[in-house]
């Protein structure tokens, strides 16, 4: 048994709740504590937050003004610094942990399990491969650390009210100067965060524009939902990349997930098949989505969405 | 720039339903259609056309894998890449040994900039650029979206949960390309018997002293749980009250 090591993800005040699955993954391996790192520039205040996670021995924020913003290149060095006393590394699956992890294990000289989404052992794992289309028992080796990411829509939220022991480190590690970050350009939104919302709606390209998805918003704004769309949505350009739900973009677990005009790719597909309902509305009834659909409609969305609006008020 | 080098992987064309062998051994890839990895294929097409654009000289496919990748490799070369080089091997891969090999490859040609996909969408492990920006020692831009280059640095956008995210990487660097990056070209039929002539290098994992470690048993393959088919409602209100009755509304 050994010690785990978890990488906190947040935006320089909150920690993101990708930190609190990874905290759920870890208890289900055989441990002798679980420790969270923050790499910010005063992290005590999330530091705090990840201590008040059930299951969390201690938490250590590495204050350094070069952890302003993620990069992955400076932080990868200083996780290699604190990692000598754990013998598991892990991260979320979201696009800081992916760019952030794999530099971490090729700094340690070892592999990667990429997208942990059950724990069988210490060291045996399964994961999605081929867009979820077959899910893989891969077993590393226990003579070295393991670095892994976790899928988030795996796991459920760790509990609160832990009171782990919170510690400010330094850390002796060279920071490159080779990558300088810019800026973030986040849509600005009141809605509820696509990732960790209880019920989203989705739309696909029979929206037909960007003023046609207006639709989709008015009807989330109504029942509180949170927004996502299909890469072909998002590649017409009707909403913005951080709305792509699939493969490629984010894994969702809503309790509740409408699809409005979505065929089902099984690209698509796979970021909501951990969904608790799902509900499919479709003009076209051979629709692969009604597959997997626990409620089925086959109808015009434009004539659903309108509908749906009104007598929900 | 001189040179760009650009990572193609060979995989189960994305159009392919996959099946999971009834032994659990791994998925059916006998007879199946075979494709250059989607993710790579912007990766080449963005080399392509930053050298179209005068910012670079020379653009070299490189794929690890058996002797089958040299089709990918000719395709990468149809669309314009000038010369590929094949690491030949039958044995799985994993993304650390990957990037070690790249690196080889990296030491013999000193591109300035690596551009791979960001996954490939058989393992879906999204590693290999960030592990050989790694062992590099250089900078990575994961998942992009744009890139401008000036002064010897590559401004980047990343694709990120949150938005989109520019940083300032110096060159040499390993960038990594997301969906949006570019739309790829269609090859014409002249550039293919153009391919033909264009050379393709051949070279084993000894030649470049690595030996595989790999790290991961793959145990088992299953297929996903799949979900139940639901029931069906004839409009609106059937709708509505399917969803009361669950407690969704």
């Amino acid at each position: 048994m050994g010690r785990i090591l978890i990488i906190a993800e947040h935006d320089g005040s909150t920690l993101n709740s990708s930190t609190s699955k990874c905290v759920s993954c870890a208890a289900g391996i055989e441990n002798d504590g679980i420790d969270i790192v923050v790499f910010a520039t005063s992290g005590a205040g999330i530091a705090s937050q990840a201590a008040g996670l059930a299951g969390v021995a201690k938490v250590l924020h590495v204050d350094n003004e070069a952890n302003a913003n993620p990069l992955a290149a400076v932080i990868a060095p200083q996780v290699v610094a604190i990692a000598e006393p754990y013998s598991h590394i892990l991260g979320p699956s979201t696009t800081f942990g992916k760019d952030l992890m794999p530099r971490v294990a090729a700094l340690l000289g070892v592999g990667q399990v990429s997208d942990i989404m059950a724990v069988l052992g210490p060291y045996t794992f399964q994961r999605p491969v081929y867009a979820g289309e077959a899910i893989v028992t891969v077993e590393a080796s226990a003579d070295r650390k393991l670095v892994g990411t976790v899928r988030s829509a795996s796991y459920k939220a760790a509990a609160t009210g832990g009171s782990a022991a919170v510690e400010a480190t330094s850390v002796d590690a060279n920071l490159p100067t080779h990558s300088r970050y810019g800026e973030l350009k986040a849509a600005a939104s009141d809605r509820p965060d696509l990732q960790t919302a209880s019920r989203v709606i989705c739309g696909g390209r029979a929206l037909g524009s960007k003023e046609n998805f207006e639709m989709v918003f008015k009807l989330a704004d109504k029942i509180g939902a949170a927004v996502g769309a299909t890469r072909a949505a998002v590649d017409a350009g009707y909403v913005s990349n951080e709305t792509q739900v699939g493969q490629t973009g984010k894994i969702i677990a809503p309790e509740l997930y409408i699809a409005f005009g979505i065929s089902g790719a099984i690209q698509h597909v796979t970021g909501i098949k951990d969904a608790g309902t799902i509900v499919a509305v479709n003009k076209d009834a051979e629709a692969p989505i009604f597959e997997i659909a626990d409620i089925g409609l086959v109808a015009d969305l434009f004539a659903v969405i309108p509908e749906l609006e009104s007598k929900l008020g | 720039m001189k040179k760009i080098m650009v990572g193609l992987k060979r995989v189960v064309d994305y159009n392919v339903r996959i099946r999971v062998k009834p032994d659990g051994s791994g998925v059916i890839t006998d007879g199946v259609k075979m494709s250059i990895n989607p993710f790579d294929e912007i990766a080449l097409e963005e080399a392509l056309r930053i050298k179209e654009r005068g910012e670079a000289e020379e653009v070299i496919a490189v794929s690890i894998g058996p002797a089958d990748a040299q089709q990918q490799l000719r395709t990468g070369l149809a669309m314009g890449a000038d010369r590929a080089i094949l690491v030949q091997t039958d044995k799985l891969v994993e993304p650390l040994d990957a990037a070690r090999t790249l690196l080889k490859l990296i030491e013999k040609e000193s591109p300035e900039l690596v551009i791979v996909g960001k996954q490939a969408i058989d393992d879906d492990n999204g590693q290999t650029g960030a592990m050989l920006a790694a062992l590099w020692d250089r900078p990575q831009g994961t998942c992009v979206s744009e890139v401008t280059f000036a002064d010897g640095k590559a401004t980047v956008t990343r694709e990120v949960d949150s938005g989109l995210e520019t940083i300032e990487v110096d060159l040499p660097a390993v960038l990594t390309a997301d969906l949006r990056l570019n739309e790829p070209r269609y090859v014409k039929l002249p550039d293919i018997m153009k391919a033909k002539r264009k050379p393709l290098e051949t070279v084993s994992l000894d030649d470049l002293g690595i030996a595989l470690d790999p790290q991961l048993e793959i145990v088992k393959t299953d297929p996903p749980a799949q979900r139940q088919k639901g029931v069906m409602v004839e409009d609106v209100d059937g709708l509505i009250s399917a969803l009361k009755d669950k407690g969704l509304l």
